[in-house]
């Protein structure tokens, strides 16, 4: 062998062993699981311990209007949700790269990072405190005589909300800022200076270069939303109706993992699908996106 | 004469612990093409964000086109700006870029195409409109932010430094480009640059600004035969500056004593007391050179110096000699006449200049 070869060989082995962990990581606890649940997904009981291959188990879903129904319930409130992260983690991020300055900067940052020193688990139990019947909230509500009896503020959908926009709020608020920074000045002073308004500006500068930053936070916060379980399981009750809930429902308490199997794979390809679409809609690529989260 | 299109009266701004603008007035006649010249730190930029309207000034009026500017917003003004990194926006093509103004205001989307392509066109862009911004060289994104600022007409244009992002044979090419396309147009510039070749090329006037001040606003000839203060003379061209004390007069004609003992004569810029702490400054072509000391001009005091180093460079080539009793580092420009292209370091040489083209300053007391 020549030495350019051998060196090459050299090269490609050991790029091979760096990425040996990365790739066996993948495989073992991601490949190798869901091949498993999708051949789960694709077969019936017949007797005990007989199966066929049957699409029954998705038959079942597209039958039964209460799984149909929390479906588009999960999709539709995740989406809220994450726009309502957006709505909220924009001026954030705005504050902490272009109005801010040096120490009040990383200051802010760190105060978006502060409640996720703690886990979710705790901050949602910090929720609870705060708002069922007895907590802080509804005795404050009294107190100020705005409600004559405590108010339940547990249990809605807009609870369910507030705590997954708190949840997500630094996954959103992560990649603005790094797609906000890049964001020269003096872009900002130039559409200014042209006879551009704030409104102008926003749509026209800061928007169109913060794409990326953008989609990639929805595409995050969306995919974390739509697949958490803590929050709306908590904060929620059983009025939460949240997907990952039935999931958890068919492989825990029925027993159920070929149903569970294939509610997993539909909630993927709904994620996949609402990712696409949002891709499609920004007109962004999806390398560029993922280059900036 | 028209009315002025700048006029800036007491215009103060101060920042913590200095002031960045300190009291300045001046007016900028219509057409013209006027450059700021100063160190970086003069505030020369602070000056020219107030002129935008991105910095309100603390005191004192800014009026374009006889319009007070006092709270009117960088958008509203009758100004546009070439930005220092140009700052085109990324986002959009060429066209874009030039239309972005017309579309804020509320011109129509065909009109704007239209008036967006002229000005291409006569930018020597013809055809552009639909390129990337990334897809463009140096000098052509140059040409696309003056594009973008006077495709609104404005009153007035201001330029930051804007070929000081260029290199050194695209900055040579698009001064003259600069000058052409400001006569072409018409439109009044405010320039502003810390490259004195850029000012004095380029400029109808040029105000040399220092701590906040104007040291001296004049025509390009002006600041460099008759600098009026010694920061001029050394800030504008190149200069041999001898700081001494002066040790004697005669009409106009001062005789200065450098510190290491060297005496030259120079010609004085107003009164100054007899032993008072001077600078003399001597332009390196107004000096000649001679291998024998008979052939300099009679009237001229001569001084002999010994060939330190060459500078050559080719039309602007220079030598620089130590002046033989003083150990004084003079530079002379040398003859384009290629009469000296075999001098060599250590040869000795003889020199003069006449002292009524070297200049002596009183030295600005504290510095």
């Amino acid at each position: 062998m020549d030495p350019f070869a051998q060196r090459l060989w050299r090269r490609r082995l050991v790029l091979t062993l760096l990425l040996a962990p990365a790739l066996l990581w993948l495989f073992l606890l991601i490949v190798l699981p869901h091949v498993d649940l999708a051949l789960l997904s694709l077969r019936a009981r017949v007797a005990p311990r007989l199966h066929h291959v049957s699409l029954t188990q998705y038959q079942t879903f597209f039958a039964e209007p209460l799984y149909w129904h929390i479906f588009v319930r999960t999709a539709v409130l995740s989406a809220v949700a994450t726009a309502l992260t957006l709505l909220i983690a924009f001026p954030i991020a705005w504050v902490i790269t272009k109005v801010a300055q040096g120490r009040a900067s990383a200051l802010l940052f760190v105060v978006c990072l502060i409640p996720f020193w703690v886990s979710e688990t705790v901050r949602a139990l910090g929720w609870l405190i705060l708002l069922r019947e007895s907590g802080v909230l509804p005795a404050l509500l009294v107190r100020l005589g705005i409600t004559a009896q405590p108010v339940e503020l547990l249990y809605h959908d807009a609870t369910i909300l507030t705590g997954l926009v708190y949840t997500s709020l630094l996954f959103m608020v992560v990649p603005l800022v790094s797609s906000l920074e890049s964001l020269d000045n003096s872009l900002i002073e130039a559409a200014y200076d042209l006879g551009a308004s704030g409104a102008a500006i926003l749509r026209k500068i800061v928007i169109p270069h913060a794409a990326p930053g953008i989609t990639a936070g929805c595409i995050v916060v969306f995919m974390l939303t739509l697949g958490n379980y803590l929050t709306p399981t908590l904060l929620g009750g059983k009025n939460s109706q949240w997907f990952t809930e039935l999931i958890y429902t068919q492989f825990i308490v029925r027993f159920n993992w070929e149903q569970g199997a294939a509610f997993g794979f539909l909630l993927l390809a709904l994620s996949t699908a609402m990712v696409a679409l949002g891709l499609r809609v920004s007109g962004q690529r999806f390398v560029d996106v993922m280059r900036r989260s | 004469m028209s009315q002025p299109d700048l006029a800036v009266d007491a215009l103060v701004k101060r920042f913590a612990d200095h002031s960045a603008v300190d009291n300045l007035s001046f007016t900028v006649e219509r057409g013209s093409f006027f450059s700021i010249l100063g160190p970086s730190g003069c505030g020369k930029t602070t000056l020219l964000r107030m002129i935008a309207g991105f910095i309100a000034p603390d005191s004192g009026d800014i009026r374009i086109g006889g319009q007070s500017m006092r709270g009117v917003e960088p958008n509203r003004r009758p100004v546009n700006m070439v930005f220092q990194q140009l700052a085109l926006f990324p986002m959009m093509s060429v066209g874009e870029n030039v239309a972005f103004g017309l579309a804020r205001r509320g011109v129509t989307r065909a009109e704007r195409a239209r008036r967006a392509a002229a000005m291409l066109e006569r930018v020597g862009l013809a055809g552009a409109a639909q390129k990337k911004v990334d897809e463009l060289s140096g000098g052509q994104r140059q040409r696309v932010a003056i594009a973008r600022s006077l495709v609104l007409e404005p009153t007035l244009l201001l330029l930051d430094e804007p070929l000081g992002a260029l290199d050194l044979k695209l900055r040579e090419h698009m001064k003259i480009e600069l000058k052409q396309l400001q006569a072409s147009f018409g439109t009044t510039f405010v320039y502003i640059t810390h490259d004195q070749s850029e000012a004095l090329v380029l400029s109808d006037r040029v105000a040399v600004m220092n701590r906040g001040r104007f040291e001296q606003l004049g025509t390009p000839q002006q600041l460099y035969y008759t600098p009026a203060s010694a920061f001029v003379a050394g800030f504008v061209g190149a200069n041999n500056r001898i700081v001494g004390h002066l040790s004697g007069q005669s009409g106009e004609i001062a005789e200065v004593a450098s510190a290491q003992g060297w005496q030259v004569h120079a010609r004085c810029s107003g009164a100054i007391s007899a032993g008072a702490a001077v600078e003399a400054f001597v332009r390196p072509e107004v000096a000649t050179l001679e291998r024998d000391a008979s052939l300099l001009p009679a009237a001229h005091p001569r001084y002999t110096g010994v060939v330190q180093s060459l500078l050559f460079d080719g039309a602007n080539s220079a030598v620089l000699l130590t002046e033989e009793k003083s150990r004084f580092e003079f530079r002379v420009a040398l003859p384009q006449t290629g009469r000296f292209a075999d001098l060599k370091v250590g040869e000795r040489v003889s020199f003069a200049f006449d002292p009524l083209r070297a200049i002596c300053f009183a030295a600005a007391n504290g510095g």
